[in-house]
């Protein structure tokens, strides 16, 4: 390919293609078509084999949902555990507080960490800073890339002692867990998770000097809301255009629909269109929640809510695997053990719904079960799903603007625009309807 | 392998969660030297250049599951010296081989809601019902030690040391008490192979077999054990299909306890 060749030239139709999209999780593809210099079609494809999780999930017991629904993504394991363990104990009638809360939250802050460091320093960042992967990258920024990696082993290493393993922990049950490790394994994290508080303030630093790609939208964020704290797993659904409502009543306010353009279901919210989840949006909508060293550098450094620039979610990012620390620490700073590795449960016949925040965004689930504690029906709603429409809005939109770009930097520009939603193929593809074309 | 050049690696995905590729990416303190050594050519979770084959060492993440997919993977193997599988999607099938045991027609229609658009086949297989495999590494997910052990026998030309006994001599030599025996908690690790360390009964659960079934493992006296323990003839199906339902020991005992 010419890397001169420009696209913008008087009734010139071309397409961008990139056919398997790197540095994400899973399998997709983009594709923008441009006709007269107008962007006639973009299209995020996934081509993500379907896996059928909520199909076999039926017939199966209620407290295997947390192992089983760990499999659909291997990089948010804790968001498919927390979700359907609180699906369940809220079919029961059984909610888990107190120390069990705390400790909860203390593995999804370890996923927050492990994932988002992930994220932003080894799939988004050699994008802003111009390299292929983090493995070019490392040649010109050996320390930075050595510090990231620490910093994801903080994160993986609070998944273990939680959870007995990073990737799909073994130890998260319906209503609670099966063991509570000792309290000197806790105390042991604390000094690491000091370290990880500096680093990721660095990372902030770092990340908030980068280049951004001029684009700003207005979404409707959609988040977790919790009046007490910066919402993990637990709260109520809110907007910025004022939506408010139990997890339950969901899919009132949401759907499917099928887009012509792209022969895609996609999830919309009924009589509003499409909506924005993930970091960007709890951001926006609880930001007066976070400690106040976020709050300070984010100030200080010109990132105050709103940021509608889909580019500076690394920077949000950033700030929340501050958040992350800052709130480890904090439960470890006051850590109570539970006197019960888990509540008891009264197994009885009916539907419960469970939400949380992923790294990625609400994860929501929805299960009937028999008065055995049998499985009959499950419904799972990941966040790459929710995100998709605006992913492609924002590609069209994009594009547009920068049909002047030589288009070998358009196309990677696009890519990098995807990678904004650090996009889990693997979890929304059990979900999405697959347009596959195989050349 | 002996060469001057270093060795090329790649990694490559079928129908799976990434949680074994990402053990890859895990090896936090051992990546940067991984990095040095060999010439990671193929990787797209990490990287956006694609190197072109032939590869030195390719790793398979997945099950086959499309049609196309059943055609790629012999790509895989002509572009590759040695083909090594990561994790139980790769080496049996996968949780998604539950589809196995069921009409894959029914499926469809309870996740998607155009289902004309499905492509899929009829069953989830592992990859050596396809193409040679060189080496099998088991687990959901993987162990990443175990991964760097392959990597460096492969790397320097002898046999990984991968033991295929159970989980309980795992237990034995970390000094865990039983958990069956202790608190009779049912548990897969007799039949199980080792890798995770004895990770769950160390968290006073009992192992739930996602490393697979061991080299010759006993299903049947297994069964009969959790049958004793006072576990329905349902349950004991579903222990044993779970992320290695497909995988030969474990798909007849679930199959004759079923048809029984
Ligand atoms: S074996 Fe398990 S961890 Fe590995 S890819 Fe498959 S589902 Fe994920
Ligand atoms: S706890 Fe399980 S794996 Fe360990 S010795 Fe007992 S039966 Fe074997
Ligand atoms: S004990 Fe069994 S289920 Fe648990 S991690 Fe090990 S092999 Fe997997």
């Amino acid at each position: 390919m010419n890397t001169s060749q420009r696209i913008k030239q008087k009734g010139r139709s071309d397409t961008l293609k990139v056919d398997y999209l790197a540095r994400v999780e899973g399998e997709g593809s983009l594709f923008v078509k441009i006709k007269d210099n107008r962007v006639v079609d973009a299209k995020f494809k996934i081509f993500e084999p379907p896996r059928f999780f909520e199909a076999f999930l039926r017939g199966r017991n209620y407290y295997e949902a947390p192992d089983i629904t760990a499999r659909i993504c291997g990089i948010c394991p804790i968001a498919y555990q927390m979700s359907s363990a609180q699906a369940m104990e809220n079919a029961f009638g059984v909610k888990v507080e107190g120390p069990l809360r705390e400790l909860r939250r203390l593995i999804y802050c370890g996923e927050w960490i492990q994932s988002h460091a992930l994220h932003v320093y080894m799939l988004h960042a050699p994008d802003f800073l111009g390299y292929e992967s983090v493995i070019h990258m490392a040649k010109d920024y050996g320390e930075v890339v050595k510090q990231a990696l620490q910093l994801k082993k903080i994160g993986n290493e609070l998944m273990q002692l939680v959870g007995g393993r990073d990737i799909h922990p073994i130890n998260v049950a319906v209503g609670g867990f099966y063991y509570i490790p000792p309290r000197e394994r806790f105390l042991a994290m604390a000094d690491k998770l000091k370290w990880a508080r500096d680093a990721a303030v660095e990372m902030v630093k770092l990340t908030a000097g980068f280049k951004f790609p001029d684009l700003e939208r207005e979404y409707e964020f959609v988040a977790l809301h919790h009046p007490a704290e910066y919402a993990i797993a637990e709260g109520r659904l809110v907007s910025t255009s004022g939506l408010d409502i139990d997890i339950n009543e969901y899919e009132n306010y949401f759907e499917e629909v099928h887009v012509e353009h792209s022969n895609a279901l996609q999830s919309v919210m009924k009589g509003r269109g499409a909506y924005k989840v993930g970091p960007l949006a709890r951001y926006n909508l609880n930001f007066k929640q976070l400690p106040p060293s976020c709050k300070r550098l984010a100030k200080e450094l010109g990132f105050l809510p709103p940021v509608k620039n889909p580019f500076k979610s690394i920077v949000v990012r950033s700030l929340e695997t501050l958040f992350a620390c800052e709130e480890a620490l904090r439960i470890i700073g006051n850590l109570e053990l539970p006197e019960a590795p888990r509540v008891e449960l009264r197994v009885r016949a009916g539907t419960g719904y469970g939400c949380t925040e992923a790294p990625r965004g609400i994860c929501w689930h929805k299960y009937t079960v028999d008065e055995k504690g049998i499985i009959r029906f499950a419904r799972i709603v990941p966040p790459t799903s929710q995100n998709q429409k605006t992913m492609e809005e924002d590609l069209r939109e994009y594009v547009q603007k920068h049909l002047d770009l030589p288009k070998e930097r358009l196309t990677w520009e696009c890519e990098q625009a995807l990678r904004n939603y650090d996009p889990c193929i693997s979890c929304a593809t059990h979900f999405l309807k697959l347009e596959i074309e195989w050349e | 392998m002996k060469q001057t050049k270093k060795p090329r690696i790649a990694v490559w995905k079928f129908a799976s969660c990434d949680g074994c590729q990402l053990s890859l990416l895990d090896c936090e303190d051992e990546l940067l030297d991984i990095v040095g050594a060999v010439e990671i050519a193929y990787f797209p979770e990490a990287s956006r250049a694609f190197g072109k084959g032939p590869y030195d060492i390719s790793l398979v993440e997945g099950s086959i599951t499309t049609p196309h997919d059943a055609e790629r993977i012999h790509q895989v193997r002509r572009l590759s010296k040695v083909l090594i599988t990561i994790g139980a999607c790769a080496t049996a099938g996968g949780i998604q081989a539950l589809r196995n045991f069921a009409e894959v027609e029914k499926y469809i229609p309870m996740v998607y809601a155009s289902p004309q658009y499905i492509e899929t086949l009829k069953k989830s297989t592992p990859i050596n019902e396809h193409v040679f495999v060189d080496f099998e590494l088991r687990g959901c997910p993987i162990n990443k030690y175990q991964l760097l052990e392959v990597f460096n026998a492969y790397l320097n030309g002898r046999k990984p040391n991968v033991p295929p006994h159970s989980v309980c001599l795992e237990c034995k030599l970390n000094g865990n008490a039983c958990v069956m025996v202790a608190h009779g908690t049912p548990c897969l690790g007799p039949v199980t192979q080792a890798g995770c360390g004895a990770l769950c009964p160390a968290y006073n659960r009992g192992c739930y077999g996602c490393f697979g079934p061991k080299e010759t493992p006993n299903p049947t006296a297994m069964g009969e054990w959790l049958s004793q323990m006072g576990m329905s003839e349902e349950d004991i199906v579903r222990s044993f299909r779970t992320f290695n339902a497909y995988a030969e020991a474990f798909r007849r005992e679930s199959e004759t306890l079923e048809y029984r």
